[in-house]
């Protein structure tokens, strides 16, 4: 057939062009890229407006990164104080932190910072301190609020996620952001305190979905709906103690994704008793709908099991709720094993005791999530109140 | 630790202005010009942290005024002597540094970083361990005699190790980070 002979000779081929390029010159190929080859998409960057600019304020009378819609990279640092340190040197540390996290969230380079121009780039940048018992203690003041969790059936913690003296919270919508605040905060740190555990996590990335939008975790989970709304009544009761501090806990969730992968869709959303498709409660439609834990099935059954984890974690005490603000974490498997994945539970609550505690405990009695998921970490913080310019976290504790 | 408070105040809020201008000596009665202490702002100064030896400050000085002003002098307790210096390349290329003669000349309406590498003040006798997240407080000296009282951070810093001029010494690098228990931070902090 001449017509598709003639064809097939004169069109160049995606194949041919590439090679070609690279024989010519492998620099120019480079720079052309492939979307140039492949795609009609109007150039990068033609029509998106930068978010990186985008600060959010440091000094208030809560720290931020609470409130704060989440970002999308966030990192932990637990950091172990080194012995023999102060009441004094302590002091100086968390001046040094502060006005750093203070400079470096509204976009300008930290003191002395050895790499300026990766500090002009906040993209929501926060840094949030926390305080483990022992620098509540050796502030002055009484750690009774933020003691580790007891021990749960459902444990397997392992020492190198547990605990630490101070938690320093950096998130930002730029992965970039994060490594050089988290770097700049650590040169700092680093003749006071050693690094005991990095925990880095992640949602969606900024602008892939609407702002707003209910996090989604590796098992495919809306997770969160039942998140009180910052800048509530409801939250401010249920988070904020009368001086603007609060407290956090984080806990690190090995999620079996292998044997999660064994469950069909409808086991999935019965052991949760939530949808899949938009996080409804399998008795409702839209995502906020509420459950109704009465309805029953043609069998006589609730349609959300007596162990389905949104039974479980309810109260009928309604003081015993979080707010909850996790992250996926993603890591590199070891052995045989294709996943390390998991979520970065992190809660905020008034009462660690009184609020988060007896959830857990509900949850670790019975919950049919528990076959899917296995606490490996554990850390409790105090997260002291903001500070205003010129002042630094934790001042508060320092009055005595 | 009160009066440690107040000062940081000024020292590290993020406003990055220092404004702690004085005049020890008083400003020349009947001359035009407005003296130096009161025409010069200090952004961002900080110091080196080191045990003991030599440090380093930094920061910039901006001159409001419509004349130039020469800095001439700085003084702290925090070391025996100060000097002005300059990092400039030797016969060899490689930087050395050494002091400014006639001192840090600040134009009219322009400013003089003070910065790793380059122009610093130089703390050449420390009389006691400057620990990070501390303050050194200085006090720059003018050619009209007046003066200009600034509070300073101490920042732990890997680099500003430039070799000193015509020294068997090696300069600035004493601030070399122990992280052993025994030498680090609280230990010698009472």
């Amino acid at each position: 057939m001449p017509h598709t002979k003639t064809s097939t000779t004169t069109r160049p081929s995606r194949r041919g062009v590439l090679f070609g390029g690279a024989a010519a010159s492998l620099g120019a190929i480079a720079a052309l890229g492939i979307d140039s080859l492949t795609s009609t998409a109007a150039p990068a960057g033609a029509s998106e407006p930068p978010h990186g600019h985008t600060t959010i304020p440091f000094y208030g009378a809560h720290q931020a990164g609470i409130t704060t819609e989440p970002q999308a990279h966030a990192t932990y640092i637990a950091l172990s104080l080194r012995h023999a340190l102060d009441r004094a040197s302590l002091g100086r540390l968390l001046r040094l932190l502060t006005d750093d996290a203070a400079r470096l969230t509204q976009g300008q380079p930290a003191l002395a910072d050895t790499e300026p121009e990766l500090g002009v780039i906040p993209a929501r940048l926060t840094v949030t301190f926390g305080f483990g018992p022992k620098i509540v203690e050796l502030a002055g003041s009484s750690a009774a609020e933020i003691q580790p969790l007891p021990k749960f059936a459902i444990d397997q913690l392992d020492e190198r996620w547990n605990d630490g003296d101070l938690l320093l919270h950096i998130a930002s919508d730029d992965p970039l952001t994060v490594a050089h605040a988290q770097r700049m905060l650590l040169k700092d740190a680093r003749r006071f305190a050693s690094v005991k555990w990095v925990q880095t996590g992640f949602r969606r990335s900024r602008g892939s979905e609407a702002s707003g939008t209910t996090m989604r975790n590796l098992f495919g989970q809306v997770d969160g709906t039942a998140n009180p709304s910052p800048d509530t009544e409801d939250f401010n009761t249920l988070v904020w103690n009368a001086d603007g501090s609060t407290t956090m806990v984080i806990r690190r969730i090995r999620m079996d994704v292998d044997t999660w992968d064994e469950v069909d869709r409808s086991g999935r959303e019965f052991s949760v008793g939530r949808t899949l498709a938009n996080g409804a409660p399998t008795t409702g439609v839209q995502e906020h709908d509420e459950p109704d834990f009465e309805a029953t099935n043609a069998l006589g059954f609730t349609v959300i099991p007596a162990h389905a984890h949104i039974r479980r974690a309810r109260s009928g005490n309604t003081s015993e709720r979080i707010f909850r603000r996790g992250y996926n974490y993603d890591d590199v498997p070891s052995g045989s094993d294709i996943s390390n994945s998991g979520l970065i539970f992190v809660s905020y609550q008034k009462s660690v005791a009184k609020q988060f505690t007896p959830m857990q405990q509900r949850l670790a009695d019975l919950d049919a999530l528990n076959q899917w998921t296995t606490p490996i970490g554990s850390a409790v913080f105090l997260i002291p109140p903001g500070c205003a310019e010129g002042g630094f976290i934790g001042e508060t504790l320092f009055t005595s | 630790m009160k009066t440690s408070f107040a000062l940081r105040t000024v020292a590290l809020s993020a406003a990055t202005l220092v404004a702690m201008a004085g005049c020890a000596a008083d400003p020349v009665e009947n001359s035009s010009s407005t003296p130096a202490g009161y025409s010069i702002t200090m952004t961002d100064p900080w110091v080196k942290a080191a045990d003991e030896g030599m440090s380093a400050g930094f920061g910039t000085i901006e001159n409001t005024s419509d004349q130039d002003v020469t800095v001439t002098a700085v003084t702290s307790d925090a070391s025996t002597e100060l000097e002005l210096h300059e990092t400039v390349a030797n016969e060899s290329g490689a930087m050395m540094m050494r002091e400014k003669s006639g001192g840090f000349i600040i134009p009219a309406h322009g400013e003089l970083h003070l910065e790793p590498g380059g122009n610093h003040i130089m703390l050449m006798d420390l009389t006691a361990p400057l620990r990070p997240g501390s303050e050194v407080a200085m006090t720059l000296a003018f050619s009209d005699d007046t003066t200009f009282d600034l509070i300073a951070p101490v920042k732990d810093f890997a680099g500003a190790n430039e070799n000193y001029e015509g020294s068997d010494h090696e300069g600035m690098n004493h601030g070399d980070m122990k992280m052993d228990d025994s030498d680090s931070e609280g230990a010698h902090d009472h």
